[in-house]
């Protein structure tokens, strides 16, 4: 019985991790494919089934103007925004946790639990509702296919969950060490800045984890609300699937766009091994 | 504590965020009454007359609906089902444990567009390497242009992307149960599988409750893997209630239109996560 369930379990475990790893093995081999081994019938090793060549990576770092695809400049801008408009939700979101967390609002029949909803449920707002009117808000402000406009938006996509996931953690953090602070004669600023924050660390990598993965895998705003001044990283990679697409440099651009974040992965499963991830996330 | 510092803590993330909310939802709201589109830009008052359109005159808006609410239920299930049982296996030791867990985080943190080209690829219907695979053993299924395969081919994508989200948060919860339980269960000799039933999973069902809601959430958002996979096709088959609107709005210019949708959409939004989140509490709470 208990054999057989331990065989099952590694089938499954083993299993599932080849589902996970095939698309990323077979975009590793195209990008290494030219047109004939691509369009010639199913190839899958180097060297044996097909001659590799760099041709797909070459194209990444080559101007437009000689063929090439050039993804540094969306590279840097999806950088910009996301790193932007991740810190901004983070300062404004855990200084709202903080205050949902630590003091009590009331205005008529609007309790802090409201409060907290209303900034979580702006995560329940399909893009599609926002973009019309984003992009005539915008374009009346000029701030269509710009990056301020950009960070505006992404900033209303990431402030909800730091702030969900912030006051989770403070609620998680004694009261007591910040009244001990007060005592001691901080202000209330102080004792925030001072006692609250380098004990919320680990809090906030989490949020600002989060941050960045929902701002670097955003795509739809990046698609409707920019054009051609300001182009992000997956609008650009989309735009190459066009009728006749090159695979070997899609493939190419598609591995280096989604390396970064991995790192994240690794940061992820280390706070969650220490056991610090379960409070700030439920 | 001070009672005038607490508005400094709250206000300015609340009034950011409403004051970048406020124009476009109420102007949405505006736009829904008004005739806007491409030969007529301008915000005239029409009255009701979209949502009258909509209720009446546009089964397809209906039909996406339904699809939508087809295809996020079941990947959210399959996410839960799979989700739990990776976190369970990977909770306690067994060989390898901290590399398959991060490996298993890692399709969350990719950017689903791009992953979708590549997926796309793989699915190619004589180009790909699954129809390679398969036309060994006589099958070449369409996964992109056949009506239900399209159906199919989205799930499986949606899948592999968002399962790790669901992984990490019932992984995240399982490392957080307290040991007492499951001594006392190990003392009164109960099996696995009844230890499961009768212990882990009650631990886990606040939880659970949580994770499943935010996936729905984030799930009655697909688009993007619609619009780069199958842009809604073959026909209308794989076509949700964003991706009509995108349509309707975004491709068509009828943007008054596209306004009232998009708010009956919230609304309808709003109101079955409510009864999805209470009927979910009732259900898993119930001992």
């Amino acid at each position: 019985m208990s054999k057989l369930y331990t065989f099952l379990k590694y089938f499954f475990i083993v299993f599932w991790a080849v589902f996970v790893v095939a698309p990323f093995l077979w975009a590793l081999t195209t990008s290494f494919k030219d047109f004939q081994s691509v369009n010639g019938g199913v190839t899958y090793i180097p060297w044996v089934d097909f001659e590799p060549n760099l041709e797909g990576w070459k194209v990444l770092i080559k101007s437009p103007a000689r063929g090439g695809v050039d993804i540094v400049e969306p590279y840097f801008n999806s950088l910009f925004v996301t790193c932007t408009a991740s810190f901004i939700s983070i300062v404004l979101g855990t200084l709202s946790a903080y205050a949902l967390s630590r003091y009590t609002f009331k205005a008529g029949l609007v309790k802090n639990n409201d409060i907290t909803f209303f900034f979580i449920s702006q995560r329940i707002m399909p893009p599609i509702v926002l973009s019309i009117p984003f992009f005539l808000f915008l374009s009346s402000i000029n701030l269509l296919d710009s990056l301020v406009g950009l960070i505006l938006v992404y900033i209303v996509l990431l402030m909800p969950i730091a702030v969900w996931i912030m006051v989770d953690f403070f609620n998680k953090v004694p009261r007591e060490i910040d009244e001990t602070a007060l005592i001691d004669g901080c202000n209330p600023y102080q004792a925030f800045l001072k006692v609250v924050l380098p004990n919320s660390i680990s809090g906030l990598i989490v949020a600002g984890m989060f941050c960045i993965i929902f701002g670097w895998i955003d795509f739809f705003f990046a698609f409707i609300l920019t054009f051609t001044e300001v182009q992000l990283l997956p609008v650009k990679i989309v735009a190459l699937n066009s009728s006749v697409t090159p695979w070997w440099s899609l493939s190419a651009s598609a591995l280096v766009s989604v390396a970064p974040l991995i790192i994240v992965a690794f940061i992820v499963e280390r706070y969650l091994s220490k056991g610090n991830l379960s409070g700030a996330i439920k | 504590m001070n009672f005038k510092h607490k508005y400094f803590f709250l206000f300015p993330g609340l009034f950011v965020l409403i004051g970048i909310l406020i124009f476009p939802i109420i102007f949405v709201v505006r736009l829904s009454l008004s005739g806007w589109n491409s030969y007529n830009p301008g915000l005239d008052f029409i009255g009701l007359d979209n949502y009258i359109r909509l209720f009446t005159d546009d089964p397809r808006f209906w039909e996406s609906f339904f699809r939508l609410s087809f295809l996020s239920v079941t990947t959210v299930v399959l996410q839960y089902v799979i989700g739990f049982a990776l976190a369970h296996m990977v909770w306690k030791d067994i060989k390898f444990k901290r590399f398959f867990r991060v490996l298993f985080l890692v399709p969350m943190m990719t950017t689903p567009v791009i992953m979708t080209v590549i997926w796309r690829t793989f699915f190619h219907e004589s180009l790909g390497p699954v129809n390679d695979i398969l036309s060994n053993f006589g099958f070449s299924p369409k996964w992109l242009t056949d009506p239900a395969l399209a159906k199919l081919t989205v799930i499986i994508v949606e899948v592999w992307q968002w399962t790790p989200f669901m992984f990490l948060l019932l992984l995240a919860g399982l490392l957080s149960l307290p040991k007492e339980p499951f001594l006392a269960a190990a003392i009164d000799g109960a099996s696995p599988v009844r230890k499961f039933i009768y212990v882990t999973f009650p631990l886990m069902a606040p939880i659970s409750i949580g994770a499943i809601i935010i996936r729905l959430i984030e799930a009655s958002k697909i688009m993007d893997t619609v619009y780069v996979l199958t842009s809604g096709g073959p026909g209308t088959s794989t076509e949700t209630s964003s991706f009509y609107i995108f349509i309707k709005g975004l491709r068509e210019f009828q943007m008054g239109y596209a306004a009232s949708m998009s708010f009956t959409y919230l609304i309808i939004m709003i109101i079955s996560l409510t009864i999805i989140a209470k009927v979910l509490t009732k259900l898993l709470l119930k001992e």
